[in-house]
Protein backbone atom coordinates (compact mmCIF):
# COMPACT_ATOMS: atom_id res chain seq x y z
CA UNK A 1 0.00 0.00 0.00
CA UNK A 2 3.00 2.33 0.38
CA UNK A 3 3.45 4.72 3.26
CA UNK A 4 2.77 8.31 4.15
CA UNK A 5 -0.31 10.42 4.56
CA UNK A 6 -1.35 10.40 0.89
CA UNK A 7 -1.28 6.60 0.69
CA UNK A 8 -2.55 5.65 4.12
CA UNK A 9 -4.00 8.68 5.87
CA UNK A 10 -1.28 8.23 8.46
CA UNK A 11 1.81 10.49 8.45
CA UNK A 12 5.00 8.46 8.16
CA UNK A 13 7.90 8.77 10.59
CA UNK A 14 9.78 10.62 7.87
CA UNK A 15 6.92 13.07 7.28
CA UNK A 16 6.62 13.78 10.99
CA UNK A 17 10.34 14.43 11.22
CA UNK A 18 10.28 16.99 8.42
CA UNK A 19 7.40 19.23 9.52
CA UNK A 20 7.75 22.42 11.58
CA UNK A 21 4.93 21.60 14.00
CA UNK A 22 6.65 18.87 15.97
CA UNK A 23 8.61 19.75 19.14
CA UNK A 24 12.18 18.59 19.75
CA UNK A 25 13.01 15.68 22.03
CA UNK A 26 14.53 18.12 24.50
CA UNK A 27 11.32 20.16 24.61
CA UNK A 28 9.25 17.03 25.22
CA UNK A 29 11.35 16.39 28.34
CA UNK A 30 10.59 19.84 29.73
CA UNK A 31 6.82 19.67 30.09
CA UNK A 32 3.47 19.77 28.28
CA UNK A 33 3.70 20.86 24.65
CA UNK A 34 1.66 20.88 21.44
CA UNK A 35 2.47 18.24 18.81
CA UNK A 36 1.12 19.43 15.46
CA UNK A 37 0.75 16.58 12.94
CA UNK A 38 -0.13 18.82 9.99
CA UNK A 39 1.81 17.56 6.97
CA UNK A 40 -0.18 18.79 3.96
CA UNK A 41 -0.39 22.39 2.76
CA UNK A 42 -4.11 23.07 3.06
CA UNK A 43 -5.61 26.56 3.42
CA UNK A 44 -6.19 26.64 7.15
CA UNK A 45 -4.98 28.65 10.16
CA UNK A 46 -7.29 28.45 13.22
CA UNK A 47 -4.42 26.98 15.28
CA UNK A 48 -2.44 30.21 14.84
CA UNK A 49 -5.42 32.26 16.05
CA UNK A 50 -6.16 29.96 18.95
CA UNK A 51 -2.71 30.38 20.48
CA UNK A 52 -2.55 33.24 22.99
CA UNK A 53 1.21 32.86 23.31
CA UNK A 54 2.13 33.32 19.63
CA UNK A 55 3.67 29.87 19.71
CA UNK A 56 2.13 28.80 16.39
CA UNK A 57 2.91 30.61 13.19
CA UNK A 58 1.20 29.94 9.87
CA UNK A 59 1.55 33.39 8.30
CA UNK A 60 0.74 34.00 4.66
CA UNK A 61 -0.21 32.22 2.53
CA UNK A 62 -2.34 30.26 4.99
CA UNK A 63 -1.36 27.06 3.20
CA UNK A 64 1.97 27.22 5.04
CA UNK A 65 2.45 24.39 7.50
CA UNK A 66 2.04 25.55 11.11
CA UNK A 67 5.38 26.21 12.78
CA UNK A 68 5.63 25.51 16.49
CA UNK A 69 7.75 27.87 18.55
CA UNK A 70 8.42 25.35 21.29
CA UNK A 71 9.92 27.90 23.68
CA UNK A 72 6.73 29.93 23.68
CA UNK A 73 4.35 26.94 23.88
CA UNK A 74 2.95 26.52 27.39
CA UNK A 75 1.07 23.31 26.59
CA UNK A 76 -2.28 24.98 27.31
CA UNK A 77 -4.00 22.84 24.65
CA UNK A 78 -6.22 25.51 23.11
CA UNK A 79 -4.94 24.65 19.62
CA UNK A 80 -5.92 20.99 20.12
CA UNK A 81 -9.61 21.88 20.21
CA UNK A 82 -9.32 24.56 17.52
CA UNK A 83 -7.80 22.41 14.75
CA UNK A 84 -10.62 21.52 12.30
CA UNK A 85 -8.52 18.58 11.11
CA UNK A 86 -8.16 17.13 14.64
CA UNK A 87 -4.44 16.90 13.91
CA UNK A 88 -2.98 18.52 17.04
CA UNK A 89 -2.16 16.61 20.22
CA UNK A 90 -0.82 17.75 23.56
CA UNK A 91 1.93 15.58 25.00
CA UNK A 92 3.31 15.63 28.53
CA UNK A 93 6.14 13.14 28.64
CA UNK A 94 7.24 13.31 32.30
CA UNK A 95 3.82 13.40 33.90
CA UNK A 96 4.94 10.97 36.62
CA UNK A 97 8.11 8.92 36.97
CA UNK A 98 6.67 6.23 34.69
CA UNK A 99 3.73 7.73 32.86
CA UNK A 100 2.98 10.33 30.23
CA UNK A 101 -0.21 12.00 29.20
CA UNK A 102 -1.66 12.49 25.74
CA UNK A 103 -4.50 14.92 25.14
CA UNK A 104 -6.55 14.62 21.96
CA UNK A 105 -9.93 15.64 20.52
CA UNK A 106 -12.76 13.12 20.70
CA UNK A 107 -16.11 13.53 18.93
CA UNK A 108 -17.91 10.20 19.37
CA UNK A 109 -20.69 8.90 21.61
CA UNK A 110 -20.50 7.51 24.19
CA UNK A 111 -17.70 9.63 25.62
CA UNK A 112 -15.65 8.10 28.45
CA UNK A 113 -15.71 9.65 31.93
CA UNK A 114 -12.88 10.73 34.19
CA UNK A 115 -11.10 7.74 35.80
CA UNK A 116 -12.35 5.29 33.14
CA UNK A 117 -9.86 2.77 31.89
CA UNK A 118 -9.69 3.00 28.10
CA UNK A 119 -8.09 1.07 25.27
CA UNK A 120 -5.61 3.38 23.58
CA UNK A 121 -4.91 3.15 19.85
CA UNK A 122 -2.22 4.38 17.45
CA UNK A 123 -2.65 6.39 14.26
CA UNK A 124 -3.82 3.25 12.42
CA UNK A 125 -6.51 2.58 15.02
CA UNK A 126 -4.67 -0.48 16.39
CA UNK A 127 -4.79 -1.24 20.11
CA UNK A 128 -1.53 -0.25 21.82
CA UNK A 129 -2.01 -0.17 25.57
CA UNK A 130 -4.55 0.44 28.33
CA UNK A 131 -4.75 3.99 29.66
CA UNK A 132 -6.70 5.99 32.18
CA UNK A 133 -8.79 9.09 31.50
CA UNK A 134 -7.65 11.80 33.88
CA UNK A 135 -9.55 14.72 32.43
CA UNK A 136 -12.55 15.32 30.14
CA UNK A 137 -12.85 18.88 28.87
CA UNK A 138 -15.84 20.16 26.95
CA UNK A 139 -16.35 23.89 27.46
CA UNK A 140 -18.92 25.65 25.29
CA UNK A 141 -16.10 27.29 23.36
CA UNK A 142 -15.03 23.91 21.89
CA UNK A 143 -18.51 23.53 20.34
CA UNK A 144 -19.01 19.85 21.24
CA UNK A 145 -15.43 18.75 20.59
CA UNK A 146 -14.31 16.98 23.75
CA UNK A 147 -10.67 16.95 24.82
CA UNK A 148 -9.66 13.73 26.53
CA UNK A 149 -6.53 13.56 28.62
CA UNK A 150 -5.28 10.01 28.97
CA UNK A 151 -2.45 8.72 31.15
CA UNK A 152 -0.34 5.98 29.57
CA UNK A 153 2.96 4.19 30.18
CA UNK A 154 5.68 6.56 28.96
CA UNK A 155 7.10 4.33 26.23
CA UNK A 156 3.90 4.74 24.19
CA UNK A 157 3.92 8.56 24.13
CA UNK A 158 4.72 8.84 20.44
CA UNK A 159 2.31 6.08 19.45
CA UNK A 160 -0.98 6.63 21.26
CA UNK A 161 -3.22 9.11 19.44
CA UNK A 162 -6.79 8.12 20.33
CA UNK A 163 -8.90 5.48 22.04
CA UNK A 164 -11.14 2.74 20.75
CA UNK A 165 -14.60 4.01 19.94
CA UNK A 166 -17.32 2.38 22.04
CA UNK A 167 -20.72 1.58 20.56
CA UNK A 168 -23.98 2.96 21.92
CA UNK A 169 -26.45 0.33 23.07
CA UNK B 1 -46.66 39.98 -12.75
CA UNK B 2 -44.52 40.02 -9.60
CA UNK B 3 -41.17 41.66 -10.08
CA UNK B 4 -37.75 41.89 -8.46
CA UNK B 5 -34.33 43.30 -9.27
CA UNK B 6 -32.33 40.09 -8.87
CA UNK B 7 -33.71 36.56 -8.93
CA UNK B 8 -31.36 34.00 -7.41
CA UNK B 9 -32.02 30.36 -8.12
CA UNK B 10 -30.76 28.09 -5.36
CA UNK B 11 -30.62 29.06 -1.67
CA UNK B 12 -27.44 27.20 -0.76
CA UNK B 13 -24.24 28.88 0.43
CA UNK B 14 -23.61 30.64 -2.92
CA UNK B 15 -27.20 31.86 -3.36
CA UNK B 16 -27.53 33.05 0.23
CA UNK B 17 -24.21 34.89 0.14
CA UNK B 18 -25.19 36.56 -3.16
CA UNK B 19 -28.58 37.58 -1.75
CA UNK B 20 -26.95 39.16 1.30
CA UNK B 21 -24.56 41.23 -0.86
CA UNK B 22 -27.33 42.58 -3.08
CA UNK B 23 -29.73 43.31 -0.23
CA UNK B 24 -26.92 45.03 1.72
CA UNK B 25 -26.38 47.28 -1.30
CA UNK B 26 -30.07 48.18 -1.22
CA UNK B 27 -31.25 45.90 -4.02
CA UNK B 28 -34.46 43.90 -4.12
CA UNK B 29 -33.78 40.16 -4.17
CA UNK B 30 -35.96 37.10 -4.61
CA UNK B 31 -34.34 33.79 -3.71
CA UNK B 32 -35.79 30.52 -5.05
CA UNK B 33 -35.25 27.00 -3.77
CA UNK B 34 -36.93 23.73 -4.67
CA UNK B 35 -36.46 22.39 -1.14
CA UNK B 36 -38.59 23.07 1.90
CA UNK B 37 -35.68 24.64 3.76
CA UNK B 38 -32.96 27.00 2.59
CA UNK B 39 -29.26 26.34 3.25
CA UNK B 40 -28.46 23.82 0.53
CA UNK B 41 -25.96 21.28 1.80
CA UNK B 42 -24.70 23.50 4.63
CA UNK B 43 -27.11 22.20 7.26
CA UNK B 44 -25.65 18.71 7.02
CA UNK B 45 -22.08 19.93 7.42
CA UNK B 46 -21.62 19.28 11.13
CA UNK B 47 -17.81 19.45 10.99
CA UNK B 48 -15.63 22.49 11.59
CA UNK B 49 -14.59 24.28 8.40
CA UNK B 50 -11.06 24.98 7.24
CA UNK B 51 -9.77 28.35 6.03
CA UNK B 52 -9.08 31.44 8.09
CA UNK B 53 -11.15 33.73 10.30
CA UNK B 54 -12.70 35.58 7.35
CA UNK B 55 -13.86 32.21 5.93
CA UNK B 56 -15.35 31.34 9.34
CA UNK B 57 -12.74 28.65 9.87
CA UNK B 58 -13.25 26.48 12.93
CA UNK B 59 -17.02 27.02 12.76
CA UNK B 60 -19.29 24.07 12.07
CA UNK B 61 -21.02 24.33 8.66
CA UNK B 62 -24.59 24.35 9.97
CA UNK B 63 -23.78 27.31 12.21
CA UNK B 64 -22.56 29.23 9.15
CA UNK B 65 -25.91 28.41 7.51
CA UNK B 66 -27.80 29.69 10.56
CA UNK B 67 -25.94 32.99 10.33
CA UNK B 68 -26.60 33.33 6.58
CA UNK B 69 -30.32 32.74 7.13
CA UNK B 70 -30.43 35.24 9.95
CA UNK B 71 -28.76 37.85 7.73
CA UNK B 72 -31.13 37.26 4.79
CA UNK B 73 -34.08 37.59 7.16
CA UNK B 74 -32.80 40.83 8.70
CA UNK B 75 -32.18 42.28 5.26
CA UNK B 76 -35.69 41.42 4.09
CA UNK B 77 -34.73 39.05 1.28
CA UNK B 78 -37.79 37.33 -0.18
CA UNK B 79 -37.28 33.55 -0.05
CA UNK B 80 -39.60 31.31 -2.07
CA UNK B 81 -39.27 27.70 -0.88
CA UNK B 82 -40.75 24.55 -2.38
CA UNK B 83 -40.50 26.50 -5.63
CA UNK B 84 -38.65 24.74 -8.45
CA UNK B 85 -37.68 27.04 -11.33
CA UNK B 86 -38.34 25.27 -14.63
CA UNK B 87 -37.25 27.92 -17.12
CA UNK B 88 -36.13 31.48 -17.57
CA UNK B 89 -37.68 33.11 -20.63
CA UNK B 90 -35.99 35.58 -22.97
CA UNK B 91 -37.08 38.71 -21.18
CA UNK B 92 -35.79 37.57 -17.76
CA UNK B 93 -39.11 36.12 -16.70
CA UNK B 94 -38.57 33.32 -14.20
CA UNK B 95 -41.05 30.46 -14.57
CA UNK B 96 -41.52 28.48 -11.36
CA UNK B 97 -43.95 26.20 -9.58
CA UNK B 98 -45.36 27.16 -6.22
CA UNK B 99 -48.37 25.63 -4.46
CA UNK B 100 -48.80 23.34 -7.48
CA UNK B 101 -49.29 26.33 -9.74
CA UNK B 102 -47.17 27.76 -12.51
CA UNK B 103 -46.10 31.24 -11.63
CA UNK B 104 -43.88 33.93 -13.09
CA UNK B 105 -41.61 36.64 -11.79
CA UNK B 106 -39.99 39.45 -13.74
CA UNK B 107 -36.34 40.08 -12.89
CA UNK B 108 -33.61 42.41 -14.14
CA UNK B 109 -30.66 40.12 -13.35
CA UNK B 110 -30.47 36.42 -12.60
CA UNK B 111 -27.93 34.44 -10.59
CA UNK B 112 -27.88 30.68 -11.06
CA UNK B 113 -26.65 29.02 -7.87
CA UNK B 114 -28.12 25.59 -8.41
CA UNK B 115 -25.24 23.52 -7.00
CA UNK B 116 -24.23 20.04 -8.08
CA UNK B 117 -25.44 16.46 -7.89
CA UNK B 118 -23.60 13.30 -6.97
CA UNK B 119 -22.02 11.14 -9.65
CA UNK B 120 -23.26 7.58 -9.96
CA UNK B 121 -21.14 4.45 -10.23
CA UNK B 122 -22.40 1.37 -12.07
CA UNK B 123 -21.72 -2.08 -10.60
CA UNK B 124 -23.71 -5.33 -10.33
CA UNK B 125 -26.11 -5.03 -7.41
CA UNK B 126 -26.03 -1.24 -7.63
CA UNK B 127 -29.82 -1.04 -7.62
CA UNK B 128 -30.26 -2.97 -4.35
CA UNK B 129 -31.80 -1.02 -1.46
CA UNK B 130 -28.89 0.07 0.70
CA UNK B 131 -26.79 1.47 -2.13
CA UNK B 132 -26.88 5.26 -1.95
CA UNK B 133 -24.92 8.43 -2.51
CA UNK B 134 -22.71 9.52 0.37
CA UNK B 135 -24.50 12.86 0.31
CA UNK B 136 -27.82 11.09 0.77
CA UNK B 137 -26.46 9.19 3.77
CA UNK B 138 -25.18 12.46 5.19
CA UNK B 139 -28.62 14.05 4.84
CA UNK B 140 -30.19 11.03 6.55
CA UNK B 141 -27.90 11.15 9.59
CA UNK B 142 -27.34 14.87 10.06
CA UNK B 143 -30.64 16.38 8.94
CA UNK B 144 -33.22 13.63 9.40
CA UNK B 145 -31.40 11.73 12.13
CA UNK B 146 -31.95 8.34 10.58
CA UNK B 147 -29.08 5.84 10.41
CA UNK B 148 -29.02 4.28 6.91
CA UNK B 149 -27.29 1.15 8.14
CA UNK B 150 -24.95 -0.35 10.72
CA UNK B 151 -22.12 -1.68 8.57
CA UNK B 152 -21.12 0.68 5.82
CA UNK B 153 -18.73 0.49 2.90
CA UNK B 154 -17.65 3.88 1.55
CA UNK B 155 -16.57 4.02 -2.07
CA UNK B 156 -14.35 7.00 -2.84
CA UNK B 157 -11.85 8.82 -0.65
CA UNK B 158 -12.38 12.44 -1.63
CA UNK B 159 -13.26 14.83 1.16
CA UNK B 160 -16.96 13.90 0.90
CA UNK B 161 -16.21 10.19 1.34
CA UNK B 162 -13.83 10.84 4.22
CA UNK B 163 -16.05 13.33 6.06
CA UNK B 164 -19.22 11.28 5.64
CA UNK B 165 -17.39 8.15 6.86
CA UNK B 166 -16.42 10.03 10.02
CA UNK B 167 -19.94 11.35 10.52
CA UNK B 168 -21.51 7.92 10.00
CA UNK B 169 -19.37 6.68 12.89
CA UNK B 170 -20.36 9.71 14.96
CA UNK B 171 -23.97 8.75 14.24
CA UNK B 172 -23.32 5.23 15.54
CA UNK B 173 -22.60 3.14 12.45
CA UNK B 174 -19.42 1.21 11.64
CA UNK B 175 -17.51 1.92 8.45
CA UNK B 176 -16.17 -1.52 7.54
CA UNK B 177 -14.17 -0.46 4.47
CA UNK B 178 -13.08 2.63 2.60
CA UNK B 179 -12.56 1.67 -1.03
CA UNK B 180 -10.57 3.87 -3.42
CA UNK B 181 -9.72 3.07 -7.04
CA UNK B 182 -6.69 5.36 -7.14
CA UNK B 183 -3.45 4.41 -5.42
CA UNK B 184 -3.73 7.28 -2.93
CA UNK B 185 -6.31 9.12 -0.88
CA UNK B 186 -8.20 11.85 -2.74
CA UNK B 187 -9.13 14.19 0.10
CA UNK B 188 -7.26 15.84 2.94
CA UNK B 189 -4.92 13.59 4.88
CA UNK B 190 -6.25 14.91 8.19
CA UNK B 191 -9.79 13.73 7.32
CA UNK B 192 -8.36 10.32 6.43
CA UNK B 193 -6.33 10.35 9.65
CA UNK B 194 -9.47 10.70 11.77
CA UNK B 195 -11.10 7.63 10.31
CA UNK B 196 -7.87 5.62 10.35
CA UNK B 197 -7.55 6.30 14.10
CA UNK B 198 -11.09 4.97 14.41
CA UNK B 199 -9.85 1.76 12.77
CA UNK B 200 -11.48 2.01 9.34
CA UNK B 201 -9.71 -0.36 6.92
CA UNK B 202 -8.50 1.40 3.77
CA UNK B 203 -8.39 -0.34 0.40
CA UNK B 204 -6.61 1.84 -2.17
CA UNK B 205 -6.29 0.52 -5.76
CA UNK B 206 -9.55 -1.35 -5.19
CA UNK B 207 -13.03 -1.12 -6.63
CA UNK B 208 -16.37 -2.72 -5.96
CA UNK B 209 -16.93 -5.70 -8.24
CA UNK B 210 -20.28 -6.91 -7.04
CA UNK B 211 -22.86 -6.19 -4.38
CA UNK B 212 -24.87 -9.17 -3.28
CA UNK B 213 -28.12 -9.53 -1.35
CA UNK B 214 -31.58 -11.05 -1.53
CA UNK B 215 -33.72 -7.96 -0.99
CA UNK B 216 -31.12 -5.51 0.20
CA UNK B 217 -27.35 -5.18 0.48
CA UNK B 218 -25.80 -8.08 2.42
CA UNK B 219 -22.25 -8.25 1.14
CA UNK B 220 -19.85 -6.54 -1.23
CA UNK B 221 -17.08 -8.09 -3.26
CA UNK B 222 -14.16 -5.74 -3.77
CA UNK B 223 -11.23 -6.38 -6.05
CA UNK B 224 -7.77 -4.96 -6.52
CA UNK B 225 -6.91 -2.85 -9.60
CA UNK B 226 -3.65 -2.87 -11.53
CA UNK B 227 -1.94 0.31 -12.73
CA UNK B 228 -4.19 0.32 -15.81
CA UNK B 229 -7.29 0.29 -13.58
CA UNK B 230 -8.06 -3.31 -14.59
CA UNK B 231 -9.40 -5.78 -12.03
CA UNK B 232 -6.84 -8.35 -10.91
CA UNK B 233 -8.48 -11.76 -10.88
CA UNK B 234 -8.09 -13.72 -7.69
CA UNK B 235 -7.79 -10.65 -5.44
CA UNK B 236 -11.50 -10.55 -4.55
CA UNK B 237 -12.44 -9.93 -0.92
CA UNK B 238 -15.91 -10.46 0.50
CA UNK B 239 -17.02 -7.85 3.03
CA UNK B 240 -20.26 -8.09 4.99
CA UNK B 241 -22.18 -4.81 4.88
CA UNK B 242 -25.73 -3.49 4.84
CA UNK B 243 -25.04 -0.16 3.15
CA UNK B 244 -22.82 0.98 0.28
CA UNK B 245 -22.17 4.72 0.06
CA UNK B 246 -20.93 6.08 -3.23
CA UNK B 247 -18.83 9.24 -3.21
CA UNK B 248 -17.16 9.45 -6.59
CA UNK B 249 -17.43 13.16 -7.26
CA UNK B 250 -20.11 15.64 -8.18
CA UNK B 251 -21.27 17.27 -11.38
CA UNK B 252 -22.64 20.80 -11.78
CA UNK B 253 -26.43 21.21 -12.11
CA UNK B 254 -26.43 23.29 -15.27
CA UNK B 255 -29.84 22.71 -16.91
CA UNK B 256 -31.00 26.31 -16.57
CA UNK B 257 -27.71 27.66 -17.91
CA UNK B 258 -28.18 25.37 -20.93
CA UNK B 259 -31.77 26.53 -21.41
CA UNK B 260 -30.81 30.18 -21.55
CA UNK B 261 -27.99 29.45 -24.01
CA UNK B 262 -24.81 30.01 -21.99
CA UNK B 263 -21.57 28.88 -23.65
CA UNK B 264 -20.08 25.82 -21.97
CA UNK B 265 -16.70 24.21 -21.76
CA UNK B 266 -15.62 20.78 -20.50
CA UNK B 267 -13.25 20.82 -17.52
CA UNK B 268 -13.03 17.45 -15.72
CA UNK B 269 -11.29 18.96 -12.68
CA UNK B 270 -14.34 21.19 -12.13
CA UNK B 271 -16.86 18.37 -12.47
CA UNK B 272 -17.48 18.28 -16.22
CA UNK B 273 -19.43 20.69 -18.45
CA UNK B 274 -19.47 24.14 -16.89
CA UNK B 275 -20.80 27.49 -18.10
CA UNK B 276 -18.04 29.95 -19.00
CA UNK B 277 -18.00 33.04 -16.80
CA UNK B 278 -15.91 36.17 -16.39
CA UNK B 279 -14.36 37.69 -13.25
CA UNK B 280 -17.78 39.08 -12.31
CA UNK B 281 -19.25 35.54 -12.47
CA UNK B 282 -21.31 36.71 -15.47
CA UNK B 283 -21.91 34.08 -18.16
CA UNK B 284 -21.79 34.62 -21.90
CA UNK B 285 -25.49 35.54 -21.71
CA UNK B 286 -25.52 39.10 -20.42
CA UNK B 287 -27.37 39.54 -17.12
CA UNK B 288 -27.00 35.87 -16.17
CA UNK B 289 -24.51 35.08 -13.44
CA UNK B 290 -23.37 31.80 -11.89
CA UNK B 291 -21.94 31.06 -8.43
CA UNK B 292 -20.98 28.00 -6.45
CA UNK B 293 -20.79 24.43 -7.71
CA UNK B 294 -22.69 25.17 -10.96
CA UNK B 295 -19.61 27.08 -12.09
CA UNK B 296 -17.22 24.28 -11.10
CA UNK B 297 -17.41 21.92 -8.16
CA UNK B 298 -15.42 23.15 -5.15
CA UNK B 299 -16.57 23.45 -1.55
CA UNK B 300 -18.89 25.63 0.53
CA UNK B 301 -16.37 28.32 1.49
CA UNK B 302 -15.49 29.02 -2.16
CA UNK B 303 -19.19 28.87 -3.07
CA UNK B 304 -19.96 31.63 -0.58
CA UNK B 305 -17.14 33.80 -1.95
CA UNK B 306 -18.35 33.28 -5.53
CA UNK B 307 -21.87 34.19 -4.40
CA UNK B 308 -20.52 37.41 -2.91
CA UNK B 309 -18.71 38.21 -6.17
CA UNK B 310 -21.82 37.65 -8.26
CA UNK B 311 -23.86 39.69 -5.77
CA UNK B 312 -21.48 42.65 -5.82
CA UNK B 313 -21.27 42.53 -9.63
CA UNK B 314 -25.09 42.50 -9.91
CA UNK B 315 -25.37 45.41 -7.51
CA UNK B 316 -22.80 47.30 -9.56
CA UNK B 317 -24.58 46.70 -12.85
CA UNK B 318 -27.85 47.86 -11.27
CA UNK B 319 -26.16 51.10 -10.26
CA UNK B 320 -26.28 50.31 -6.53
CA UNK B 321 -22.50 50.66 -6.25
CA UNK B 322 -20.23 52.94 -8.26
CA UNK B 323 -17.36 51.30 -10.12
CA UNK B 324 -14.73 52.19 -7.57
CA UNK B 325 -16.66 50.86 -4.59
CA UNK B 326 -17.57 47.69 -6.46
CA UNK B 327 -14.02 47.10 -7.57
CA UNK B 328 -12.74 47.48 -3.98
CA UNK B 329 -15.32 45.03 -2.68
CA UNK B 330 -14.63 42.52 -5.44
CA UNK B 331 -10.88 42.72 -4.83
CA UNK B 332 -11.42 41.79 -1.16
CA UNK B 333 -13.42 38.72 -2.23
CA UNK B 334 -10.83 37.72 -4.84
CA UNK B 335 -8.09 37.87 -2.23
CA UNK B 336 -10.03 35.49 0.05
CA UNK B 337 -10.97 33.23 -2.87
CA UNK B 338 -7.38 32.99 -4.09
CA UNK B 339 -6.33 32.00 -0.57
CA UNK B 340 -8.74 29.05 -0.66
CA UNK B 341 -7.36 27.97 -4.04
CA UNK B 342 -3.75 27.64 -2.93
CA UNK B 343 -1.64 24.63 -2.06
CA UNK B 344 -1.51 21.15 -3.60
CA UNK B 345 -5.29 20.72 -3.34
CA UNK B 346 -6.38 24.19 -4.49
CA UNK B 347 -3.91 25.18 -7.19
CA UNK B 348 -5.38 22.85 -9.83
CA UNK B 349 -8.83 24.35 -9.29
CA UNK B 350 -7.38 27.85 -9.51
CA UNK B 351 -5.66 27.05 -12.81
CA UNK B 352 -8.86 25.57 -14.26
CA UNK B 353 -11.01 28.47 -13.05
CA UNK B 354 -8.54 30.89 -14.64
CA UNK B 355 -8.95 29.04 -17.96
CA UNK B 356 -12.73 29.27 -17.65
CA UNK B 357 -12.57 33.02 -17.04
CA UNK B 358 -10.16 33.52 -19.95
CA UNK B 359 -12.60 31.74 -22.28
CA UNK B 360 -15.53 33.93 -21.28
CA UNK B 361 -13.43 37.07 -21.58
CA UNK B 362 -12.58 36.12 -25.16
CA UNK B 363 -9.06 34.86 -24.52
CA UNK B 364 -7.42 32.01 -26.33
CA UNK B 365 -9.40 28.82 -26.79
CA UNK B 366 -8.42 25.67 -24.95
CA UNK B 367 -8.99 21.99 -25.62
Amino acid sequence: MGSGIKKTGVPSREELKNIPGVPSEARLEEGPVAFIECVQEIPCNPCEEACRFDAIEVGKPITNLPKLNEEKCTGCGMCVAACPGLAIFKLHKNYTAKTSIVEFPFEYHPCPQKDDNVRCVNREGQFVVEGKVIQVKSPKKFDATVLLTVEIPREYLLEVRSIERKRCK
Amino acid sequence: MKNTQVAIIGAGPAGLAAAIEIASAGGKVTLFDENQKPGGQLFKQIHKFFGSREHKAGTRGFRIAEKLLQDTEELGVEVLLDSPVYNVFDNFTVGYINSNKEQALQAEKIILATGASENALAFPGGTLPGVMGAGAAQTMINVNRVLPGKEIIMIGSGNVGLIVSYQLMQAGADVVALVEAASGIGGYGVHAGKIRRAGVPLYTSHTVKDVVGENCVEEAVIVELDENWQQIEGTEKHIKADTICVSVGLNPLTELARLVGCDFTFIPALGGHVPEHDKNMETTVKGFYVAGDISGVEEASSAMEEGRLAGIACAESLGLYDNQKASELKQEVWTRLDTLRKGPFGQKRKDEKDKLIKLAEGGEQIG
